[in-house]
């Protein structure tokens, strides 16, 4: 008995309720990114699972660009993090609910 | 054989995931990120899709974890939060109502779709290899958006250099 489809799109639909239950209760902003990952890989596990069901590549195409697009939003959400943790240190999300500086 | 994988590489991923989300510490819950990025390469390996395996694994377990580890070592923020700490009574309630809701949806629905699913999952095309399928499809369907990631990434380096290099006093620029 070999898993089927059907499995691994549950997996990634638990992966994907982790993740947003994570990024709902953490206040770190770091932590909350890690979950975002979480979610991105979810999603990237059941586009490989049809790709495969379909036997169609382009659903592996997607997974490239999605971590494409993962990798440039990482480095520009920590460079924001950054740029606010050295004005406030041990700033939670909580803290940040005004724009000004 | 598949089934044992199957479940070992979902075991990771989901202890992973439980470690992202309950470990207090920021760097600890960036070692159960790796676990889960792992486990989703095994995933990857045992459907065939051997690049995006090897990318997962340089790509997210190695630069974009390096990078969140830097980032905590830089700020500082390593101590642990206390995750007692409610600061709205009804928030983590209602996050795992939402977060059991959306899993039971998409559970309802992918079974219910199940049967348009064949039991027996096609394999890759013989004799064209995995990575090969792969380049075929990205360098002609997806030319286009293929160039386009190069001026994303150029422009996620140079904002972030902007966003964070320090500026001296005095040198006339609004911070």
């Amino acid at each position: 008995m070999s898993p089927t489809t059907t499995w691994y799109l549950v997996l990634a639909a638990v992966l994907f309720g982790l993740g947003s239950f994570g990024l709902m209760i953490r206040r770190n902003p770091l932590v909350m990114f890690m979950c975002i990952e979480l979610m991105l890989n979810a999603v990237n596990l059941s586009f490989v699972a049809l790709a495969r069901e379909f036997t169609d590549i382009d659903g592996q195409t997607a997974v490239f660009f999605v971590m494409v697009v993962a990798a440039a939003e990482v480095v520009v959400g920590l460079g924001i993090i950054i740029s606010i943790m050295r004005r406030r240190p041990g700033a939670t999300v909580d803290d940040l609910a005004e724009l000004r500086g | 054989m598949e089934l044992v994988v199957f479940v070992l590489a979902s075991l990771m991923v989901l202890a992973g995931a439980v470690g992202v989300i309950a470990y207090r510490n920021p760097v600890h819950a960036a070692l159960g990120l790796v676990l889960t990025l792992f486990g989703v390469a095994v995933h990857f390996v045992a459907m065939e899709a051997h690049f995006l395996a090897a990318v997962q694994v340089i790509v997210y377990a190695g630069a974009i974890v390096v990078l969140f580890l830097f980032v905590i070592m830089l700020l500082g923020v390593d101590r642990s939060e206390d995750l007692s700490i409610e600061p709205f009574r009804i928030q983590r309630p209602a996050a795992a109502v939402i977060s059991l809701g959306v899993i039971g949806l998409i559970v309802a629905a992918v079974v219910r779709a199940a049967g348009t699913l064949s039991d027996d999952p096609g394999t890759a095309a013989p004799g064209d290899s995995n990575i090969r399928a792969l380049a075929r499809n990205l360098f002609s369907d997806h030319v286009l958006a293929f160039e386009l990631t190069s001026v994303l990434l150029i422009v996620a380096v140079v904002g972030t250099v902007i966003l964070t290099r320090r500026v001296r006093r005095g040198e006339g620029d609004v911070r």
